[in-house]
């Protein structure tokens, strides 16, 4: 079975002819992760028997005659901050190296009844804080493309699981760029959607108010399918919304003429590297032959995006990483006897540097006599910022920019520098920052063979727009600029 | 502004976190750097901006209301499953009130 070009539409086919059954299916990734995995190290966890265990459930579907799901057999590989019953969640972290998942994710149980098969989990940074895999505590995961360099991250395990072809689609998770720079850097697609739109309930949270789930692929079909089945209200996480969920993968199709893309101007700037700037003008070009309409636009606030993202999520982190205190789950070091020194003990020995950076500057911006001065003040910030996005949504369909300003970097290259890491997600986290969608795609690859991906952002729950542009340009050749 | 020793110190024992004499000058580096990128957001005029808290819930019918009534839950045992040291049905933690 040639497992490199199964998109969720052969399986099916295949699975509905009966040329293969979802065991055989299981078996070829089974063999493909016990070939490649050793390389990248994109997964965590892999329990073969746990996935055979599910395709057998398919296998009786089909044999029964019975209607096969909408995602019958697609086999997922399912990113360390979210639970799937029975499988231990790490997270990336020490502290929780041995929990083990008491229940399921809303989006987990979501997939397993529309048929899909768990893998199992994939590497990311420390609860999800970085932007290349590096930080997480048991290893780094590697980009598929040449080994050397990072994929990206955090949900670097979960994109270069997909690269790899160990893994059809994969589930991440994007609080200020975590789905969109990995797709980037491993050259296949992923989108963040709207903040509300997927419901968060089982997954371990890092900025609260910036978290969302999202798809990785291959193709834009296989990321609208896998996004309908996850989206829409779900009673057990409050801020998921019960707007209605259009049937994306349906609905792709051909593009409005004339659809307007904005190109912030703010966003030309001379920090992007040129091999990143000569895929961006190839793409824009493509999608003006296809009869889209550039149209340039201004976001006034964008140099204080950065700034307004790390104090925001530092802050969230640092009051959602308070729970990890060696009392209900996780790790646990004894203290000198009472309460707090066993506190201290297990949180030093629990959290890697990164995470303990945030939660010091998070506590910090909280902390008394300064919240005004910077939790406050970036919430207003971050006003004026959404205020900047509905101004231009006024004007244009979507905004379209680079997603990372530089190709995939070496591992090593970054890791003590934080700030230059964080710099490097400015075009990423302003659709946390307001809360709109966005897609990644591929768009060609550098001299040195490394992907660079295209970022589409769109309205408030208007992903569907977003997805035809992205499936246009696909269609287009678009990713093989 | 300017992180400096005793603030560390201070941040450190809000947080629970205890550091090594290195650890806490490295982090004085590095906290203040990223501090000070983040001054500018003062360049900024504020004054009579609503924070953004949430960015979708901005109207009534956004709210999420149900009926407050007892639903199933995880019973005592599959709550403690995943508790570092357990017993009698609770979690067990250190002494908590000192004899001081």
């Amino acid at each position: 079975m040639e497992i490199e070009s199964l998109t969720s539409e052969k399986i099916r086919i295949l699975i509905d002819q009966g040329e293969a059954s979802a065991s055989e299916i299981c078996q070829a990734f089974i063999k493909r992760i016990e070939k490649c995995n050793p390389d990248v190290e994109a997964l965590l966890h892999f329990d073969p028997e746990f996935a055979l265990k599910q395709a057998k459930c398919i296998d009786r579907i089909k044999e029964a005659g019975d209607p096969l799901p909408e995602l019958v057999a697609v086999p997922m590989v399912i990113k360390d901050n979210l639970l799937i019953r029975g499988l231990r969640c790490t997270c990336g972290s020490r502290n929780l190296e041995n929990f083990v998942a008491p229940y399921n994710a809303t989006v987990i149980d979501r997939l397993e009844a529309a048929g899909v098969i768990f893998l199992g989990k994939a590497n990311l940074d420390e609860y999800a804080m970085g932007s290349s895999t590096e930080n997480s505590a048991f290893r780094p995961t590697r980009n598929p493309h040449h080994t050397a360099y990072v994929p990206g991250g955090s949900s670097g395990g979960s994109a270069a699981a997909v690269a790899a072809n160990m893994s059809v689609a994969a589930l991440g998770s994007d609080t200020g760029g975590s789905i969109r720079q990995p797709a980037s850097f491993c050259g296949v697609v992923g989108m963040k959607p709207t903040y509300s739109r997927v419901s968060r309930y089982g997954l371990v949270a890092f900025g609260s108010s910036l978290d969302q789930i999202g798809p990785l692929a291959h193709n834009v079909t296989d990321v609208a399918k896998i996004l309908k089945v996850i989206s829409g209200k779900d009673p057990r996480d409050a801020t998921s919304l019960g707007v209605e969920v259009p049937d994306y993968p349906s609905n792709l199709g051909p593009l409005i003429n004339g659809l307007k893309i904005g190109m912030p101007k703010q966003y030309q700037t001379s920090g992007i590297a040129q091999t990143v700037q000569a895929k961006i003008a190839l793409s824009l070009k493509l999608l003006q032959d296809l009869g889209c309409e550039l149209i340039e636009i201004d976001l006034p606030h964008t140099n204080y995006a950065i700034a307004t993202y790390y104090v925001i999520a530092m802050a969230e982190a640092s009051s959602n990483l308070a729970r990890y205190d060696g009392v209900r789950y996780g790790l646990r070091v004894p203290g000198e006897g009472d309460l707090a020194s066993m506190y201290r003990k297990t949180r030093d020995a629990g959290f890697g540097a990164e995470v303990k950076r945030r939660i010091m500057l998070g506590t910090f911006v909280l902390s008394s006599g300064y919240y005004d001065d910077y939790y406050l003040k970036a919430q207003q910030v971050r006003t004026l910022i959404k205020h900047d996005f509905e101004a231009a949504f006024q004007k244009v369909d979507v905004i379209i920019s680079p997603t990372s300003p530089t190709p995939p970097f070496r591992l090593g290259e970054k890791i003590n520098d934080p700030l230059s890491m964080y710099l490097s997600d400015i075009f990423t986290i302003t659709a946390n920052l307001v809360g709109i969608p966005g897609i990644v795609v591929p768009c060609g690859q550098t001299p040195d063979g490394l992907p660079v991906g295209i970022q589409i952002m769109g309205k408030h729950f208007d992903e569907q727009t977003v997805l035809n542009l992205a499936f246009a340009f696909e269609q287009a050749g678009g990713f093989t600029l | 502004m300017r992180i400096d020793r005793s603030q560390v110190d201070y941040i450190a024992d809000l947080a629970h976190l205890v550091f090594t004499e290195e650890e806490k000058q490295q982090f004085i580096g590095k906290l203040n750097s990223i501090l000070d990128y983040v001054e500018q957001l003062n360049e900024l005029d504020t004054s009579g901006i609503e924070p953004t808290a949430q960015v979708v819930h901005t109207s009534e019918q956004n709210y999420s209301w149900r009926a407050d009534q007892c639903r199933p839950t995880f019973t005592q045992e599959q709550s403690l499953t995943n508790g570092p040291e357990t017993g009698s049905g609770h979690f067990k933690v250190p002494k908590v009130i000192s004899e001081k």
